[in-house]
């Protein structure tokens, strides 16, 4: 077997867009091929700071930025944030400790560092940290609600650690109003199996930047879920890093964009270490004008990470004209020696098979986009692992799908 | 006494090439229990009266017209078909993701009843059907036709005939794809649900292994969008050793 001596990056053009094209009824475009090509930045080389000031004034050119609605998240990018505590709910768990902790805390900067200037600036902003600590190997649950954050521009931090050997499963709901940059950091110690889920139900004209930090040691395991719903931009970017051999991280989304939404998600998986692990699996539904989704999704294999595993993919439905998503998968290898690397990535209208299918057995049109979308979601959906929420959350899906207007 | 009747049916359908007619004139009346065969080689139209009359929106009506009762079909909706009590077994079966047989049998139970059916009685019936058609119980939980093999999708068809109890069916090819034992099975459970409900039946086919356990009342021969020749069981067999070239050569398809 020959190893390619430089890296080998693949998959530079595959940039999807698809739009539903009023002009052609029946018709689904897949995507528009390599009219986007654009070379592909080393993502290892990516500029890093903790510190707003070092990042250069945000243009909305940048790689990181181009496909977000600037000017709604300038107050984010630039402004001054308040950094004070923040109101939580949750029922105490013998095994989780969750506690303020200082901004100096050694546990600060323990999973990752800011590649955008938004997460540099609530990272420049936070007073003290939310530390939410598991120890003990019978799996500990715990669920934080958000819901009362008062939709000034604000900071936040969060630190998730699952000791090693241990295990839980954390739910961060999120509601009301808000205009919240944020950085979620998540260390999964050697041997810890950890689920993290972030939902978003936000108030209509909320505002959300999030970057989440995942550092997975040796043999540990990570299930990160976010499931994006209501708010008017919701940008949830994670980055994982397998830094020890064995390490295996699963990353799901599940979103529904209605008219003018826009929710973004950039995924970074770094294979930094022997024989790890990681399974991308992402899927939107889109409806009404202006609804935009954006997923791009970037995989490194990075010399070190031998025998690495590693599939990406991620699929939108679209519902009705008006509708785009862009679909980008990056695939950067390193090494030659690999288990396993691959990506799919497609976004295609309603199936009317399908559609006829359903009607010809009784079922309303809109009973049976009801039923499609909730099954085109429920793969996601059910790997949330607390089937009250999953039931809170696909009733969620079903009242999206409600036109505007529409009687509910 | 329930009856469906189509009368002078022409039907196009839009391609890349433009617009093309399939079916040049199609008369027939089904009434309540009886059963119809329509044979005919591959082309001629079976399929597109059958997704016709199920409403499938590809499929234009040109000329004709499709009634249920009196009642004109063609321009209704598909679901309303459906809950005038029309029911088409499908060639292909569609698969839909996420979506579980239990669920989708509810709903649509529900959909055509107006409201949901009592849970223990419901319940107990589909755990009856399924096990006549030797359908293992984890079925329920799967998604609708996904991952089923060719032979459990006709089966899954014939469960939701069954289940749904139209007044007219129409089985295109359920037979095809099926080994002896699953044909058998089928063909059980159309015959339970014609004792059953009495419904009226289409059935579309190649082979007479099938009217061999339903026994058709009237055997249609079709070709080229048409009617080509009507006739009682007899006409099965003589096509099944003869062939449709007596038709193709009078007709001069080709
Ligand atoms: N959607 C379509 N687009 C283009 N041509 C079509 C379409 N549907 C049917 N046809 C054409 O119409 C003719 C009749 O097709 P149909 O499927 O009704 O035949 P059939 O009798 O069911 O054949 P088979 O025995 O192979 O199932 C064929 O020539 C087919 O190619
Ligand atoms: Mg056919």
């Amino acid at each position: 077997m020959s190893a390619p001596a430089s890296p080998l990056t693949t998959d530079e053009g595959a940039h999807q867009q698809a739009q539903l094209d009023p002009t052609q009824p029946g018709r689904a475009p897949r995507s528009d091929g390599g009219s986007s090509y654009v070379p592909v930045q080393t993502r290892s080389e990516r500029f890093k700071s903790t510190t707003t000031s070092d990042f250069p004034a945000v243009t909305g050119r940048e790689i990181e930025w181009k496909f977000s609605p600037i000017a709604k998240l300038r107050p984010l990018i630039e402004g001054e944030l308040d950094g004070g505590a923040w109101h939580y709910d949750t029922v105490a768990t013998p095994g989780v400790s969750i506690a303020w902790v200082d901004r100096a805390d050694a546990s600060v900067g323990s999973a990752g560092v800011p590649e955008d200037r938004a997460s540099a600036n609530a990272w420049t902003s936070f007073e003290r940290a939310l530390a939410i600590t598991i120890d003990g190997d019978e799996i500990q649950d715990l669920a934080l609600e958000r819901s009362r954050l008062d939709g000034a521009p604000r900071a936040a931090h969060t630190i998730i650690t699952a000791k090693k050997h241990s295990r839980g499963h954390i739910v961060l709901h999120n509601s009301g109003a808000a205009q919240l940059a944020e950085n979620v950091e998540i260390v999964v110690e050697d041997g810890a199996d950890l689920t993290v889920v972030s939902v978003q139900q936000w108030n209509d004209d909320a505002i959300h930047l999030a970057s989440h930090f995942a550092r997975v040691g040796r043999d540990a395991k990570l299930r990160h879920v976010v499931v994006s719903l209501d708010g008017d931009v919701i940008r949830i970017n994670p980055s994982v890093h397998l830094v020890s051999e064995g390490a295996d991280v699963e990353l799901y989304g599940a979103y529904f964009a209605t008219s003018g939404q826009h929710i973004e998600q950039q995924v970074f998986v770094d294979h930094n270490a022997p024989k790890t692990k990681s399974r991308v699996t992402y899927k939107g539904a889109l409806q009404g004008r202006g609804a935009h989704t954006v997923w791009i999704g970037d995989v490194l294999i990075r010399q070190s990470a031998a025998g690495t595993d590693s599939y990406e993919q991620n699929r939108n439905l679209l519902l009705s004209d008006g509708a785009r998503a862009d679909s980008i998968p990056n695939l950067e290898i390193e090494t030659g020696d690999i288990a396993g690397a691959g990506h799919a990535s497609a976004s295609g209208r309603f199936d009317d098979e399908q559609l006829f299918y359903l009607q010809a057995r009784g079922i309303s049109e809109e009973e049976a986009r009801r039923l499609v979308v909730r099954g085109f979601l429920a793969e996601i959906v059910q790997r949330i692992g607390s089937p009250e929420l999953q039931t809170r959350l696909e009733s969620a899906i079903e009242l999206a799908l409600v036109p505007e207007g529409a009687p509910s | 006494m329930s009856v469906l009747e189509i009368h002078d049916l022409h039907v196009s359908v839009e391609t890349e090439q433009g617009k093309i007619d399939i079916l040049k004139g199609v008369d027939l009346t089904v009434n309540e229990g009886e059963i119809h065969a329509i044979m005919g080689p591959n082309g001629s139209g079976k399929s597109t009266l059958a997704y016709t009359i199920a409403g499938h929106p590809k499929y234009h009506v040109e000329r004709g017209s499709i009634k249920l009762d009196g009642n004109e079909m063609t321009g209704l909706p598909v679901d309303e078909r459906a809950r005038a009590g029309l029911f088409l077994a499908m060639q292909y079966p569609v698969e839909i993701p996420g979506v579980a047989v239990t669920n989708f049998l509810r709903t649509a139970k529900t959909a055509l009843d107006g409201e949901a059916p009592a849970l223990r009685g419901w319940t107990k019936d589909v755990r009856e059907a399924m096990k006549n058609l030797r359908m293992d119980p984890s079925f329920a939980q799967r998604n609708v036709n996904e991952g089923f093999s060719g032979g459990e999708k006709k089966r899954h068809e014939i469960l939701q005939m069954e289940l749904l109890k139209p007044k007219f069916a129409i089985l295109d090819e359920t037979d095809s794809g099926l080994d002896v034992d699953a044909l058998k099975i089928v063909a059980d459970g159309v015959n339970r649900a014609k004792t059953e409900t009495g419904l009226g039946l289409l059935v579309i086919t190649h082979y007479t292994r099938i009217l061999r356990y339903i026994q058709p009342d009237f055997v249609h021969v079709f070709v080229d969008g048409r009617v080509a020749e009507e006739g009682g069981p007899e006409l099965a067999d003589r096509l099944e050793a003869e062939g449709y070239d007596r038709f193709l050569t009078e007709t001069s398809v080709g």
